[in-house]
């Protein structure tokens, strides 16, 4: 009794289970096939954070998109955990078809020169590799920086330009130099424009986990708010969204970090200092394709359109118009090179 | 011809073991019905990636070694009855101090400084269970509680550690251990291998395997643990010592643990890096129950896991990497339920026997 009852789920198993299997073998196709592996191709190896972070991932990965649909080109993306998996998402494209390989985040530096050297026909990109002085940069290696410092001298002359307190904040996520440049720029533009403003200063934290903790950045903006400030920068990941909550609470301004940030809390976002991660991805397939690919560093600050401000109509009432010619200004001085913005405070 | 029990045992184990994992994969191709892709071009992807690509195949082997080594120590613990879910943190420990080592002692020359750091991580892990095991035998406290926040500890202790006094500068690890701690990869000898970080400490996992199964079956020692496993009241009555006993294993197994670490440490990449453990203490916890506590079935169950661990990549192209989870935890319910299924035949023969 016990087996026949045993071989008949089974059967319903079998017919429920391979059934469909076998027919959607007929008509699915695998997205491999899809395109013709002649063709240059390009990938991309994302950071811990993967897709989906309304971030620095996903902007990557709408730059390699759009590269796509542009160019007609097959792309592919590879999400990694932590660790030792980069390396090997790394080498999984680089063995494939693909021409031009992109790694998402600093933490690739060490994986991509590796990679590279054992890769010298392949090309690699790597968003804010870490440069060391001491060593040189592969030949078939980008690595693509940002002048954060350009983007954040300009929020911080908003900023400057808006408090009625003469008082505002900046609150980062990992005390690392990478961060130090969003707040040197930051403090460099506010005094440009308001010598006499108070810029108050906080860091969550000294690990990873400084980026992922909102309840500590909301801990840090009130305390900027209780001494005075009424408008917070953030440049912590997703501890900015408690920022965004405290901005929120006590009825003041705090300004986004790497995208447009508005949609987080309506009416209170004065603006997001943008880093285009996709204008960089976007470009560098470009190049690759044009074979004007060269290793080496590029930089993308204010003139390359690599950092920059939202403005737009969302915004436009928290902003008044003289502040954004005011802004727009010290865009055009600091392109020309007639203000150097610091990118470090120690 | 007539089989014998244990060849009979033996058999039905495996073959049951492999149902169970082939139902997980029909399980799983539902799921991957679910985010519209054909199963059967992910699974020949993942079969090609792994056994027919040597690349894939050394991957495997560098996925399997540490987790052969944390199932082994959670093995040993089960053998006793201890349940140490602490392997991560053990193995957090473990590395920082063969990390540490490894670059503090930089001019010791490589017959001394191998033993050295491989010796640190075994006692990193040590003392690492050193806490939980005392306060197991002097007070009663459940380890499961115990060794789950000491891997909270470790964690924090070496990001701190890290953070404040090793790291690199816009890096989040440790400098470079001496080259004398460095252990030759294995495509210095299989040039296909190349690229591949698998390592001759795979070698000493095996090594290890091989001395559980002799500790557990022909010492004293093994035969005691065994005895409390199975009655810790009869074992006690019968003249164990269950305190010492259970203090030795805990921190054995520990021990196991913290020796995983020397896989990434000393075959890999040569420095302590925040996360380089990557959840390999817990994954353990599933290797040890489905290899059963035995050593062979445990370096089966290990390369099982550092397969699909490796196929996350490998299929990532298609599929999220969420699905590859979802047939690790499948794998995991199939096979564990499979296993107390045969437990329960076991018993019915023995019965008939009598």
């Amino acid at each position: 009794m016990m087996t026949h009852r045993g071989s008949m789920r089974f059967n319903i198993l079998i017919s429920s289970v391979l059934l469909p299997l076998f027919f959607s073998g007929f008509c699915a196709c695998s997205p491999g096939e899809k395109f013709d592996s002649s063709k240059p191709a390009a990938g991309l190896v994302f950071d811990v954070g993967g897709r989906g972070d309304k971030s620095f991932n996903d902007s990557a990965y709408n730059g390699i998109e759009r590269a796509q649909k542009d160019f007609k080109i097959p792309i592919d993306y590879i999400e990694p955990g932590e660790g030792a998996d980069k390396e090997s998402a790394l080498r999984q494209l680089a063995s494939g078809h693909y021409g031009l390989i992109f790694g998402t985040g600093f933490l690739f530096t060490d994986d991509i020169n590796t990679v590279a050297g054992d890769f010298p026909n392949k090309k690699f990109a790597c968003i804010d590799y870490a440069v060391d002085p001491s060593k040189t940069i592969p030949p078939n290696v980008l690595a693509i920086k940002f002048k954060e410092e350009e983007g954040s001298f300009l929020v911080g002359a908003i900023a400057a330009l808006t408090t009625k307190t003469n008082a505002i904040g900046f609150v980062g996520g990992m005390d690392i130099p990478l961060i130090h440049k969003f707040e040197a720029g930051y403090r460099a533009g506010a005094l440009y424009v308001n010598p006499k403003c108070k810029v108050l200063i906080g860091y969550a934290g000294v690990t990873g986990e400084a980026f992922k903790n909102p309840a500590k950045g909301k801990e840090l903006a009130l305390s900027q708010i209780g001494k005075g400030a009424d408008v917070i920068f953030h440049a912590s990941g997703s501890t900015g969204l408690g920022v965004f909550e405290a901005a929120r609470d006590k009825h003041i301004y705090a300004i986004g970090v790497d995208s447009d940030q508005y949609a987080e809390a309506p009416g209170y976002i004065l603006t997001s200092m943008i880093k285009m991660v996709d204008i960089s991805v976007y470009k560098t397939v470009r190049e690759y394709l044009d074979g004007t690919f060269k290793g080496g560093m590029r930089e993308f600050g204010l003139a390359e359109d690599g950092v920059g401000y939202v403005y737009d109509r969302n915004n436009k009432d928290l902003i008044k118009p003289e502040i954004i010619k005011k802004v727009e200004e010290l865009k055009k001085l600091i392109i020309i090179g007639k203000i150097k913005v610091p990118n470090t405070n120690r | 011809m007539k089989l014998s029990k244990t060849f009979k045992i033996f058999l039905i184990n495996i073959g049951v073991t492999l149902a169970a994992i082939l139902a997980s994969f029909i399980v799983g191709a539902f799921f991957i019905l679910l985010v519209d892709v054909n199963p059967i071009t992910v699974y020949w992807k993942l079969f090609e990636g792994i056994a027919l690509n040597p690349y894939g195949l050394a991957q495997t082997l560098f996925k399997a070694t540490p987790l052969i080594m944390t199932g082994l120590g959670i093995a040993l613990g089960f053998k006793a009855n201890i349940f140490n879910i602490g392997a991560e943190g053990q193995m957090v420990v473990g590395g920082f101090a063969c990390a540490w080592l490894g670059f503090t002692f930089a001019g010791l020359p490589a017959f001394l400084m191998v033993p050295l750091c491989i010796l640190g991580a075994f006692l990193g892990g040590v003392l690492w269970a050193a806490v939980p095991a005392i306060l197991k035998v002097k007070t009663g406290a459940h380890e499961v509680i115990t060794t789950i926040m000491m891997n909270f500890i470790a964690l924090a202790l070496t990001n701190y550690l890290v953070t404040y006094f090793f790291h690199l500068p816009e890096t989040v690890h440790t400098q470079l251990t001496s080259q004398t701690a460095f252990l030759p990869r294995l495509d210095q000898y299989i040039s296909a291998f190349k690229g591949s970080p698998a390592n001759v400490t795979l070698f000493l996992a095996v090594a290890l395997c091989v001395a559980f199964w002799w500790l557990i079956w022909k010492t004293p020692y093994g035969y005691e643990i065994r005895a409390i496993g199975l009655n810790p009241s009869a074992a006690e009555t019968g003249g164990i010592h269950i305190k010492r006993t259970v203090l030795m294993t805990f921190l054995i197994s520990g021990g196991l643990s913290g020796l995983a670490a020397t896989n990434f440490i000393m075959g890999y990449k040569h420095y302590f890096e925040e996360g380089f453990s990557q959840g390999v203490g817990f994954m353990g916890i599933a290797v040890a129950l489905v290899g059963q506590n035995n050593p062979f079935g445990i370096i089966f169950a290990a390369l099982l896991f550092g397969a699909l661990s490796h196929g996350t990549l490998v299929i990532n192209a298609l599929v999220p990497k969420d699905i590859i989870q979802i047939l690790q935890a499948l794998v995991i319910l199939f096979v564990i339920s499979a296993n107390l299924l045969i437990k329960k035949y076991i018993a019915r023969l023995n019965e008939d026997r009598s």
